[in-house]
C-alpha cells in the first residue's frame, strides 16, 4: 500500500499562548517559538506507518509512506520532513510556498496535483492544523479527487488485501462504522494512537502497540541515521500548474481577551459551595 | 445583500440544537446585509424535521429525504445543488458540519470560514471572526469566492428561539454522487443519555486522568453531575484511557463548551483542554496541585484530593 501523508509545520502548539500580533494587527508573529510538526499530522503519520509495516517483525516496512510538506524551503521545514522520515516514511516532497499565500483551498489543490502524479492508495491527513484549526483541507481534497473521505478516524481495519477499509469515526453523539473502497482520504482522531487502532493484514491482528500518550512514535537512532539518506524532492508551486488563488483573506488578528478576575483559593467544600451559591449564584 | 441557506443537522429524525445556533448566525448575516434565509432539512426524517423548523422565521424550509446512515458523500451533492441559489451556506461546526460543509464548498468552488465565533456585516460587507491556535488568537477573515461557506461555533451562538409562523416547505431533488458508492454505512453506536447535551448544558462537570478508572467516574463524578443536573465532560487523557466515551472530550479536538459553570476535577489544564472550556462563565478547579495550569483560568480553586472532596461536594449540593 502506498500512502501519502501531509505534514505541516506549526509554531509550537504547547506555547501558543505566547503568540503575538504584528504592530499593524494583520499578522501573527511566532518569534521565539520553535517550529514543530503539526501534532495532528504526527498522529496521521503514525496511522500510515502502522498500515505499512509488520509490527511483529521490528516494524519491517511492507508499503510506502510519502510525506508532503508545503511551506518555506528552509531548515525548519526540512527538519520536520526528516523527522517523519526518521520515524519510518520512505520519501519526502517539499513544495515551496510562502505560508501567507496558502489556505485550505490552495493546499488541497497542491495536494491534488501530487496525488495525480503519485497515485497513492490512501491519503492520511491531520483533521486540522494546530494553527488554523480549520478542519477543511482533507475533505476538500477528497471532493476534488472524487474520492470518499473519512474524518476523525479512530480505528482502521484493512479488508480484501487493503482494497477496502473498515473505519470507525468519531461523531458528536457516538461512533459510526463505515466500509470504504479506496482510494480514499482519511483524517484521524486522538484515538488513532490507541494500541489496537490499526489492522493491516500483515501485522498479527491481536498485536498491541505500545501506549502512546501524546503523539506518534519516536524515531529510533537507526531511523535517524537512515533518514539522512532518504530523498526529499523539492519543487516550486509553479512546477505543479495549480490555481493558487486564495479564497480566504485574513484582515486582522487579535489576542483573546484576558479572563477577568483573580483565582480565589477556597478553604474547603463549604467555602466553595458558599461562593458558588451566594457570590457567583451559579448553583 | 446575502441570501443564506442553513444546513440542518438531524439526529434520529429531529433537528439537533446545533441547527438553531446556525439559524442564529444566518439571521445575523441576513439582517446585516438586507438578505433573507432559508433552511435545508436533509436526511432521514427530513419531512418531519422540516415541520419543526418551520417556526423560526425562515423564508422557506427545503427538504430532502435521504434514508439510511449519514455520510458526507451521500449528502454533499444535494446540499450543493440546493445551495446554488444562495450566497452563504451555514451550518454548525459540529462533527457533522465540519465533515459535510467542506465537501459542499469544494463542489461550489467556495472558501470556508470554519468554526466562527462572530459575524460582521459592517457596511453590508461580510467578514467573520474565528478562534485559531487553540483559542489563543482570533482572526478576522473575508471569503473571496462568489459563494461563502461558514460553520459556526455552537457555544458562541445562542440557539434561535421559535418565532411562531410557519415557513412554507418545498421538496428538493436528491442528487447522486459517484463518491457515495465508495462508502457503505455499517452502523452507529449512538450514546443515549438522560443528561443535557455537553454542547449546550448550563453546567459541565469534567474529570481527568486523576480519576484513574471508569468506575471512579461512575462512583465519584457522576453523582455530582446528576446532583447539579449537569453534562459530563472529560479530558483527553481520561477519554484515551477509556474511562469515558470519546465524545465527552472537551478541548481543541473535542467539544468546545461555554457553560455558566464548569468544574474541572483532576484535570491539569493543558493548553488543548483550556481551548475547549475557557469561555465558561465561572470555572472551578479541584486539584491536588495548586500550581496546575488550570489556575490560569479558574475563578475558584480548591486544593484537595478529589476522592475526599467530590463526594462531600455532592452531598453539600444536594442539600441546597
Ligand atoms: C494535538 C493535541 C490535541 C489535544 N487535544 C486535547 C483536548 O481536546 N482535550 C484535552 O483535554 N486534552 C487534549 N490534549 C492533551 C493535553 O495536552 C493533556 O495531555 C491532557 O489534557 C491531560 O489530561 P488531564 O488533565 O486529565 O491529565 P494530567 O495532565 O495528567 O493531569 C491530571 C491532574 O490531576 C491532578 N490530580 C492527580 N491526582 C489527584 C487527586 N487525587 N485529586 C485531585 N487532583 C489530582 C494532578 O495534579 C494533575 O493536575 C491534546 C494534546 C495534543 C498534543
Amino acid at each position: 500500500m502506498k500512502i501519502l501523508v501531509s505534514i505541516k509545520r506549526v509554531a509550537d502548539p504547547d506555547n501558543a499562548s505566547k503568540l503575538k500580533v504584528s504592530s499593524d494587527g494583520t499578522a501573527v508573529t511566532s518569534e521565539g517559538l520553535e517550529w514543530k510538526m503539526n501534532p495532528f499530522d504526527d498522529w496521521s503519520l503514525e496511522a500510515a506507518l502502522r498500515l505499512t509495516e509488520n509490527a511483529s517483525e521490528k516494524n519491517a516496512r511492507v508499503g510506502e509512506v510519502l510525506l508532503v510538506s508545503i511551506g518555506p524551503n528552509d531548515e525548519h521545514t526540512q527538519r520536520i520532513i526528516r523527522e517523519g522520515l526518521a520515524k519510518g516514511a520512505e520519501r519526502g516532497i517539499l513544495v515551496e510556498a510562502d505560508e501567507g499565500n496558502l489556505d485550505a483551498g490552495v493546499v488541497s489543490a497542491i495536494l491534488k496535483a501530487i496525488v495525480d502524479k503519485e497515485s497513492p492508495d490512501l491519503v492520511v491527513m491531520g483533521k486540522q492544523a494546530a494553527d488554523g484549526d480549520s478542519n477543511v483541507a482533507g475533505t476538500k481534497l477528497a471532493e476534488e479527487l472524487g474520492w470518499p473521505v473519512i474524518n476523525s478516524a479512530m480505528n482502521i481495519l484493512t479488508r480484501d488485501d487493503g482494497k477496502t477499509l473498515e473505519v470507525k469515526r468519531e461523531l458528536d453523539t457516538g461512533v459510526a462504522t463505515v466500509k470504504v473502497t479506496g482510494p480514499a482520504v482519511i483524517t484521524t482522531s486522538d484515538r488513532i494512537l490507541q494500541p489496537d487502532s490499526v489492522q493491516n493484514g500483515v501485522t498479527p491482528d491481536d498485536h498491541q502497540y505500545a501506549k502512546l500518550e501524546v503523539g506518534g512514535r519516536y524515531a529510533s537512532l537507526k531511523g535517524i541515521m537512515q533518514a539522512k539518506k532518504k530523498p526529499i524532492d523539492q519543487m516550486a508551486l509553479g512546477d505543479l500548474g495549480v490555481d493558487t488563488a486564495k479564497s480566504l483573506n485574513y484582515t486582522k488578528f487579535a489576542l483573546p481577551p484576558a479572563r477577568s478576575g483573580e483565582t480565589t483559593f477556597v478553604e474547603d467544600v463549604a467555602d466553595l459551595v458558599d461562593k458558588l451559591h451566594n457570590t457567583s449564584k451559579v448553583i | 445583500m446575502a441570501n443564506v441557506l442553513v444546513v440542518a443537522e438531524l439526529l434520529e429524525g429531529k433537528a439537533r440544537k446545533t441547527t438553531l445556533c446556525a439559524v442564529t448566525a444566518a439571521k445575523q448575516i441576513a439582517e446585516g446585509t438586507g438578505g433573507s434565509f432559508d433552511i435545508l432539512s436533509i436526511g432521514e426524517g427530513a419531512g418531519a424535521a422540516a415541520e419543526e423548523l418551520a417556526g423560526y422565521g425562515a423564508g422557506k424550509v427545503l427538504k430532502a429525504e435521504i434514508a439510511g446512515g449519514y455520510t458526507c458523500e451521500k449528502y454533499a451533492a444535494t446540499v450543493a445543488e440546493a445551495g446554488k441559489g444562495y450566497d452563504v451556506l451555514v451550518a454548525c461546526a459540529s462533527a457533522y458540519g465540519k465533515d459535510l460543509l467542506p465537501r459542499v464548498a469544494a463542489k461550489l468552488g467556495a472558501g470556508v470560514a470554519s468554526d466562527i465565533s462572530q459575524v460582521h456585516t459592517d457596511g453590508g460587507k461580510l467578514s467573520y471572526t474565528r478562534p485559531m491556535y487553540a483559542g489563543n488568537m482570533f482572526g478576522t477573515v473575508e471569503i473571496l469566492s462568489d459563494k461563502q461557506v461558514v460553520t459556526v461555533r455552537q457555544s458562541e451562538f445562542e440557539p434561535a428561539a421559535s418565532s411562531g409562523g410557519a415557513s412554507p416547505s418545498e421538496d428538493v431533488a436528491v442528487q447522486t454522487d459517484a463518491a457515495a458508492d465508495k462508502v457503505e454505512f455499517l452502523g452507529v453506536e449512538v450514546v443515549k443519555s438522560e443528561r443535557p447535551d455537553l454542547g449546550d448544558a448550563d453546567v459541565v462537570v469534567s474529570g481527568g486522568r486523576a480519576l484513574k478508572s471508569a468506575d471512579n467516574f461512575t462512583n465519584v463524578i457522576e453523582p455530582l453531575v446528576d446532583a447539579l443536573g449537569a453534562a459530563m465532560g472529560a479530558s483527553r487523557a481520561a477519554c484515551d484511557a477509556g474511562y469515558v466515551a470519546p465524545e465527552l472530550q472537551v478541548g481543541q479536538t473535542g467539544k468546545v463548551v461555554a457553560p455558566k459553570l464548569y468544574i474541572a476535577i483532576g484535570i491539569s489544564g493543558a493548553i488543548q483542554h483550556l481551548a475547549g472550556m475557557k469561555g465558561s462563565k465561572t470555572i472551578v478547579a479541584i486539584n491536588k496541585d495548586k500550581e496546575a495550569p488550570i489556575a490560569q483560568v479558574a475563578d475558584y480553586f480548591l486544593v484537595a484530593d478529589l476522592f475526599d472532596t467530590v463526594p462531600a461536594l455532592t452531598e453539600a449540593v444536594k442539600k441546597l
